[in-house]
């Protein structure tokens, strides 16, 4: 897959191990300047917030629906100070134990709907690319016409048919989760069909049917392994799309009830009128949030496209230098 | 999924049924025919997956006004409306109903759902336009900078303002405008689409268009343009730049691999300059995949106006949507959707003709 990616130089030596194979770690490998430099960039705000997530618990001084301690109420609307460094909400909650607990159930639910989403569009565009016939005509056509519609509108309808209105927090989580997999199904169902459809015509798919191979081994064993090179650049880009689609649904009072669980789209909304009289905390720090997430993830997919790409990779120079 | 130029832009090709070679030489015409006869499934399965999914929850009465009316009285508003006859009954009444182009009446305000999209429509259509413009005006001569400076400074920094554009949900992006221009700086309109005197009067002009400026342009006058003007300018910003990031880099792309084209290095050996390459040269053939492009970005665009009208209560479709939407109304939702779902349809085949009419290879 990546073999032809491969420096010329250092292939004949040493055969890559397990470690410098996998996705990240072999993009990392191969990058050079500008394209490390993003890179790296994007792995590290994608990883600070990873922390901030699962730390959450240690991190955040209050929960999330959290409004008062020891029978005091925090105030409405504070502006950042000591106890509060970044203020409090409109409803009386601390904006930083918020914006903590809000990256929980970002990654939450971006890692549910990106395993659901790649197990179904994997799943479908194997048995529909291989298998053809009248399922492949039925699947394409249904993929074609919900792929060019606004993924929102498609994740909103889901959602509200999920929860019928309100949800606890797995609930909501799960709901907001496959409606945002919904929303990427036909994404992956797309690539890796048209993938496997061009690996059926390959001589070693030919050679295992003729030996007598049954067709699910030849699917799951043959060609799901060549077929999934395009993933981690899908999982990455999709992964940040998600959030968007997750924070537009809670924008829209269609995602995670507050009480539920800490969503950086709601925040955002409740925060929308306090703009007018000139209060900022309350919306920038969610906001920023969101910004940080999807530029990390978009990062590290971006460049792994730019890597994948060799008219778009950067070659090593005999000069040093040029960085960014 | 836009941010796939190369992997994604060619879009599946229509049921393999007739897929041979006998179709060469039958050119444009039966290309566009396929095309047309294309739209009306893409509509048909948007429009049933919306009616089962909605119905999924219950009946469009009880989700928006059951729990304010009589077990009896609900039960006659069903009958009356015919909810409780079997779903498939309802539903090729309710297709019957679509292409005959009525979708029934909203529930929360009983108004023609026509009207409701009319109205509505011209809105969106105007905020729409405006995002375009700015996403051209943005993202295309910087597309051509990060090309024509590819991996040096000026091209780095473009490439992560693209990101950050994409990154940067248009609600936040719309909320940080409002802040800086509308309260700081205080120099534009918060929200709306035009001060309570100037809607009023764009609201009272005979056979007015819906479009504000081309009203406010009709009525003549300059205070009514501006303030239309100044509305305009933060939503548009907010939801242009968005696709502003898509555009900078899908030219930034396809400039730099028509570049390495060998009639562009002809020219670099007689001597062009690297900036006449870009401007003249790789310019024009990079456009054509971004028309392609187009298509799905419009999509995109319609889902970021959903987001845009909440964020600066701009009066569109979107806006609307979400308040049918909290209200429960099913049948205005429905019908909203199966006008986007129409316009995303007819705006894709569009965009797959004018290719085929550029570019023949499209054709196959």
């Amino acid at each position: 897959m990546a073999g032809t990616a491969t420096p010329v130089s250092a292939r004949p030596t040493i055969k890559p191990t397990l470690w410098q194979r996998l996705p990240l770690v072999s993009h990392l490998r191969q990058s050079i300047g500008l394209q490390r430099g993003m890179l790296v960039v994007g792995m590290v705000i994608t990883a600070v917030i990873v922390l901030a997530a699962v730390f959450a618990p240690l991190i955040a001084p209050y929960g999330f629906a959290e409004s008062r301690v020891d029978g005091v109420q925090f105030g409405r609307q504070q502006a950042p100070s000591a106890e509060h460094i970044w203020g409090t909400t409109v409803g009386g909650y601390d904006v930083f134990s918020r914006v903590i607990w809000g990256a929980q159930t970002a990654l939450l639910v971006v890692i549910i709907s990106v395993l659901l989403s790649i197990f179904a569009g994997v799943v479908l565009g194997l048995v529909s690319g291989y298998l053809g016939g009248w399922l492949d005509r039925i699947l394409v056509v249904i993929a074609d016409a919900i792929y060019p519609f606004p993924t929102l509108l498609i994740a909103i309808v889901v959602s509200i048919v999920l929860t019928g209105g309100e949800s606890s927090l797995w609930g909501g989580v799960l709901a907001a989760a496959v409606a945002v997999t919904v929303v990427f199904i036909p994404q992956y169902f797309r690539v890796i069909r048209s993938e496997v459809v061009r690996l059926k015509a390959e001589a070693f798919v030919e050679s295992a049917q003729v030996i007598g191979t049954s067709t699910v081994r030849i699917m799951f064993l043959h060609v799901l392994r060549n077929s999934t090179r395009t993933l981690p650049l899908i999982v990455t880009l999709n992964a940040s799309e998600a959030i968007l689609t997750l924070a537009g649904l809670g924008f829209l009072g269609f995602g995670i009830q507050p009480t539920a669980a800490a969503e950086w789209g709601y925040d955002l909304n409740r925060a929308l009128s306090d703009t007018a009289s000139g209060i900022w905390w309350t919306g920038v720090f969610p906001g920023i949030s969101i910004v940080l997430l999807g530029l990390g993830l978009t990062l590290v997919g971006e460049s792994i496209n730019d890597i994948a790409d060799p008219r778009l990779r950067t070659r090593k120079r005999p000069t040093k230098g040029v960085p960014a | 999924m836009t941010l796939l130029p190369a992997a994604e832009a060619p879009l599946t090709p229509p049921p393999a049924g007739s897929a041979k070679k006998s179709r060469q030489g039958l050119g444009l015409g039966r290309y566009i025919a396929i095309r047309a006869v294309l739209i009306l499934p893409t509509v048909l399965i948007l429009v049933t997956l919306v009616f089962f999914l909605m119905r999924v929850v219950g009946d469009p009465i009880s989700a928006s006004v059951g729990d304010r009316l009589t077990p009896a009285q609900l039960e006659e508003r069903l009958t009356a409306a015919g909810f409780n006859r079997p779903i498939l009954v309802q539903y090729f009444e309710y297709i019957g109903q679509i292409f005959t182009g009525n979708f029934g009446r909203t529930l929360t305000d009983n108004r023609p759902i026509t009207e409701v999209l009319l109205q509505y429509g011209s809105a969106t259509l105007e905020l729409v336009i405006y995002a375009l413009i700015v996403a051209f005006l943005i993202g295309i001569p910087l597309g051509l900078v990060a090309a024509y400076r590819k991996d040096r400074t000026p091209d780095a920094i473009l490439r992560v303002l693209a990101i950050l554009a994409y990154a940067t949900p248009v609600f936040f992006a719309g909320l940080l405008l409002k802040l800086v221009f509308g309260v700081w700086l205080g120099v534009l309109p918060l929200s709306g689409r035009a001060d309570t005197r100037v809607a009023l009067a764009l609201g009272r002009m005979d056979d007015p268009t819906g479009i504000y400026l081309i009203d406010a342009i009709r009525l003549g006058s300059p205070t009514a343009i501006g303030d239309v003007l100044a509305h305009a300018v933060l939503p548009a910003l907010a939801l242009g730049l968005l696709t502003a990031g898509v555009f900078l880099r899908l030219v930034r792309t396809n400039v730099i691999s028509t570049l390495s084209n060998d009639y562009v290095n002809a020219a670099r050996s007689r001597g062009v300059s690297e900036f006449r390459l870009v401007t003249k040269h790789a310019y024009k053939p990079a456009l054509i995949p971004i028309i392609t492009v187009i298509g799905l970005q419009i999509a995109l665009m319609l889902g970021g106006a959903v987001l845009t009208e909440t964020t600066f209560e701009w009066r569109g479709l979107g806006f609307q949507l979400t308040q049918y939407l909290n209200a429960r109304d099913f049948v205005a939702v429905q019908g909203i959707v199966a006008l986007l779902a129409v316009i995303v349809a007819v705006t894709n085949f569009v965009v797959d003709v004018i290719a085929a009419l550029i570019d023949p290879r499209v054709r196959y």
